[in-house]
């Protein structure tokens, strides 16, 4: 598969402090690249790189093979940009300013107008189109943004952090735009919000101190999560400590959490020892103990429990010392 | 370059969406005028011409065109709609030159309203109107160079305010060249070739051979040549400062 977004050794360096460190990317038609990490983690500057804002100190970044830096007016042409804050020209009117990006696409007459009325539409821009952008919510501020991207449907999309400060219904919307406009496109969004990943994108990359950790399919990523394939159950308190002891023993399980969960239970967690399917074996023992149990599930694993782990591994290690 | 158009087209409307462009015509004109009657003797010389007029456009543009400069790319930089603007499809040159035209058509239309003091010399004299017609096309020419200096200042900072104070230095820098006021500084320090070289870069002094009613094709040129470089270096500014 041709990746529409590719970005070799990307590095960028402000004076001493390396900002993105040799970041290797490759997002195809159909995939959407769900771009995590902490705050000042790279991720913005990164995208600013692929969109050919910022020039890279070293490797190289192309847009439907157009390099961004040697070949920039076609490598924009077929990207759709929405910066950090989605900033916009708060004087002019939300519909003066689509007029604006679309004649600066080439898009001009019907053309224009047809694709105008289209990008409108999708993000659900109509009413305010006579409003100065600056009179505008943070949410339609972000849609006139979204507008602006998608106004030439092109080929690739970088969003950076699409859904910040919109409603939750406004990021459900935005999620169901996402997926519906993802199968010919290759998209790249930023977001610190987990769940956003689980619900839009095809892959996670996890970026933190500029360097990439992780290039996975949400489902992977959360399997590297020790709570991947867990058991939890409560059981009344007077069975957790020969509880503890049982679950210990089992061949399968790693190791036991135990926290109170109300005034005469507690919540017990199963860790797999191999990431395999536990439930089985823990229900064997349940059963053979006569255990009164309530709520026994087997756990996914948290996305946001891996991202805490490969994004700061010392505070993780510190909270459970 | 379609999209110079474009760009010149919005820009252009941005001067008029707020009142800043109506109150920096209004305050434009009410100077010329107070210049060119009150301290320019415009009644008393008793001649119908107006040098009375022209003479001031150096000195009144030191502070009009970095004002209208000042927030060409500086604005852009300091809301992130640089970010926005710098990924459409669009070449460095093509911004550069869209922005600056906007800026140099809203100047050339404060310049073209004053035409009231045209009709009034030739309404009390009989005036040589090539010579003032001269003069509108130095007084523009002088208002480019200015604008051309001026983006480039303001490419450089995300401050609108350091863009206008610095306009204002290099303008007069480049103005006082011509106007003598290195020789006593300078003396003999240098060779007066030097000094005459020196001379030669001044924009006032271009001016003023123009204002004389004489279009030399030097002048012209001294004029295309110096917007050129410092939109050049504009774009160079832009391009760096995007690096960054």
């Amino acid at each position: 598969m041709l990746a529409l977004v590719a970005a070799e050794g990307l590095t960028k360096r402000f004076d001493a402090h390396v900002a993105v460190d040799r970041v290797d990317l490759h997002v195809g038609a159909g995939e959407v690249l769900g771009f995590l990490g902490p705050n000042g983690a790279g991720k913005s500057t990164t995208m600013k790189m692929i969109a050919g804002f910022l020039a890279p100190t070293e490797g190289r970044a192309a847009i439907c093979g157009h390099d961004v830096t040697d070949d920039p007016i076609r490598a924009r042409r077929n990207l759709g940009y929405l910066p950090e804050g989605a900033p916009l020209y708060g004087d002019m009117t939300a519909g003066a300013f689509l007029a604006f990006a679309a004649a600066m696409r080439g898009l001009s007459g019907r053309q224009g107008r047809a694709a105008i009325g289209l990008a409108v539409e999708r993000t659900d821009l109509a009413e305010v189109l006579a409003q100065p952008i600056d009179t505008l919510s943070k949410g339609f501020k972000r849609r006139v943004g979204l507008a602006q991207a998608l106004l030439h449907d092109p080929p690739v999309l970088i969003l950076d952090e699409p859904t910040d400060g919109l409603d939750p219904n406004q990021k459900h919307e935005m999620r169901a735009l996402i997926r519906e406009i993802r199968l010919s496109k290759a998209i790249v969004i930023s977001t610190h919000i987990l769940e956003e990943v689980d619900a839009v994108c095809t892959r996670a990359a996890v970026i933190a101190g500029g360097r990439l950790l992780a290039d996975a399919a949400p489902a992977d990523l959360a399997a590297l999560s020790p709570l991947h394939n867990a058991v939890s159950l409560t059981l009344g308190a007077r069975f957790a400590d020969a509880a503890v002891a049982s679950l210990g023993g089992l061949d399968r399980v790693a190791g036991v959490r135990r926290e109170p969960a109300g005034p005469d239970a507690v919540s017990l967690t199963a860790l797999s020892g191999d990431g395999g399917p536990i439930l089985a074996d823990v229900g064997m023992l349940v059963q053979a103990h006569g255990w009164e149990v309530g709520d026994l599930r087997t756990e996914t694993g948290a996305l946001d429990d891996v991202f805490r782990r490969m994004t700061q591994p010392d505070a993780e290690a510190a909270g459970h010392g | 370059m379609a999209s110079v158009g474009t760009i010149f087209r919005r820009e252009f409307a941005g001067y008029f969406i707020t009142p800043v462009a109506y109150v920096f015509i209004v305050i434009f004109l009410a100077l010329a005028a107070a210049l060119t009657f009150y301290v320019g003797s415009f009644f008393e010389r008793g001649r119908a011409d107006l040098l009375s007029f022209f003479q001031w456009h150096p000195w009144l543009y030191l502070f009009f065109m970095p004002a209208i400069s000042m927030r060409l790319w500086a604005e852009e930089r300091k809301t992130g709609t640089i970010e926005l603007f710098l990924t459409l499809p669009v070449s460095t040159t093509a911004a550069v030159v869209g922005k600056f035209l906007a800026a140099w058509i809203f100047a050339g239309l404060a310049l073209a309203l004053t035409f009231p003091i045209w009709l009034t010399v030739n309404y009390l004299g009989e005036p040589d109107n090539g010579v003032i017609a001269a003069s509108y096309i130095g007084s523009f020419l002088l208002a480019g160079a200015y604008l051309a200096i001026g983006s480039c200042l303001s490419a450089l900072t995300r401050n609108q305010v350091i863009a206008f104070v610095l306009t204002v230095t290099v303008c007069f820098l480049f103005n006082v060249l011509g106007a003598g006021a290195l020789q006593p500084v300078l003396g003999d320090a240098v060779p007066a070739e030097f000094l005459e070289t020196l001379a030669s870069f001044s924009l006032l002094s271009h001016f003023n051979n123009i204002v004389k009613g004489v279009i030399d094709l030097r002048d012209l040129a001294y004029y295309a040549l110096a917007i050129g470089v410092w939109l050049a270096a504009a774009a160079i500014t832009v391009d760096l400062k995007k690096a960054g």
